[in-house]
């Protein structure tokens, strides 16, 4: 197959699934999208004749136009740029998975600074403060307080980005100090870990301790009701344990799999490279059958 | 008989530093000199930059 890898950045999960493509002899062509144009009327040229894109901009902007313009264009990319949409953005994600009907936390978003500390208060102390872009737990804030979350608040409305204004206020989750990270493959998990931390964010990003987690039945099931609500494709989907059952926050696009890799006995960008290879042989629009 | 290492100039420093025998363009390399993160930019011939700083929007 002709691969065509989006990238501006090689991480070590970008370098694991290179060397996997090329160790099966696929021809692979990275694409630094930074030095690139992207035309509306036609595809850059770098695009013609591929097979697939696989998009992993390690920037989510990036990550989204890129998808966009392949949609675009005809050009087949994992992931599509449907569920780049919605993974790029925290009330996307949110809202696809509670029309789904997937447990996800209690989640407001608000626009005012005196409507925030409304659906503070209404959630109670603690609760969390979240970007609507970002990741590996950066500017999350657990409030404690009245005072702080005015303080916050303050602080986001003032100094920030126009998107700090959308202010996506959520209920605090007890999780007994870990939550589940989970690679799957249009619903069909390769490989889980429980990342645990004595720090209320357990980001592997956040050096949480890492170590492998067998699914029961009702966390695949989940998994395979979330990834069909973002749109399929290869998503790092993330649970969190709670006396009621599974709850998931987040599904994640471009999903990093080197601490999964390490923390399991999975051959990660081996199964990862299976399913693109059946995905691309299949017809890139024709998602597998989630495993039930 | 083992590839002869791949060596770089340190662009902050100057210093000439040793890259993993698999470095791969875009990668990014802890400059053992400083610690800063360092672009690899081309292999032949072997060019480094600063790497750019991180950006809001990074991850996955």
């Amino acid at each position: 197959m002709r691969i065509g890898v989006c990238y501006s950045r090689i991480r070590r999960d970008e370098k694991l699934l290179l060397t996997e493509l090329r160790e099966r002899d696929h021809d692979v062509e990275k694409i630094d999208v930074r030095k690139h144009r992207f035309g509306v009327h036609e595809p850059p040229a770098v695009f013609r004749d591929l097979d697939v894109v696989i998009d992993r901009c390690l920037a989510t902007s990036r990550s989204r136009y890129v998808t966009m313009f392949c949609a675009a264009h005809d050009v087949p990319v994992i992931n599509n740029f449907e569920t780049a949409e919605i993974c790029a953005d925290k009330v996307a994600n949110s809202l696809a998975l509670a029309a789904a009907g997937v447990p996800t936390p209690r989640t407001e978003v608000s626009f005012t600074k005196a409507a925030a500390l409304e659906s503070i208060e209404s959630f109670g102390y603690p609760c969390v403060l979240k970007p609507v872009t970002g990741s590996w737990g950066r500017l999350m804030a657990k409030i404690d307080s009245r005072t702080a979350a005015e303080a916050i608040l303050e602080h986001k409305e003032t100094l920030g980005h126009y998107e700090h204004k959308v202010f996506y206020v959520q209920e605090f989750v007890e999780k007994g100090g870990r939550d589940i990270r989970v690679l799957a493959t249009d619903g069909t998990p390769i490989a889980a870990m429980v990342r645990s931390s004595d720090h209320w964010l357990t980001n592997a990003a956040k050096g949480a301790e890492t170590e492998p987690f067998d699914l029961d039945d009702r966390a695949s099931e989940l998994v395979a009701a979330a990834s069909e609500a973002v749109g399929g494709g290869l998503l790092g989907i993330d649970l969190m344990e709670t006396p009621d059952g599974y709850t998931v926050h987040e599904v994640n696009h471009t999903v990093e799999f080197k601490a999964l890799d390490a923390a399991t006995d999975v051959d990660v960008p081996a199964r990862v490279v299976d399913w693109i290879e059946r995905r691309v042989a299949a017809g890139i629009d024709a998602p597998e059958v989630t495993a039930s | 008989m083992a590839d002869d290492p791949i060596m770089a100039e340190d662009p902050l420093t100057g210093d000439e530093i040793e890259l993993p025998a698999d470095v791969e363009v875009g990668e990014i390399i802890d400059s053992p000199v400083t610690g800063a993160e360092l672009e690899v930019i081309s292999l032949d011939p072997v060019v480094l930059e600063e790497a750019p700083e991180l950006e809001e929007d990074w991850g996955e």
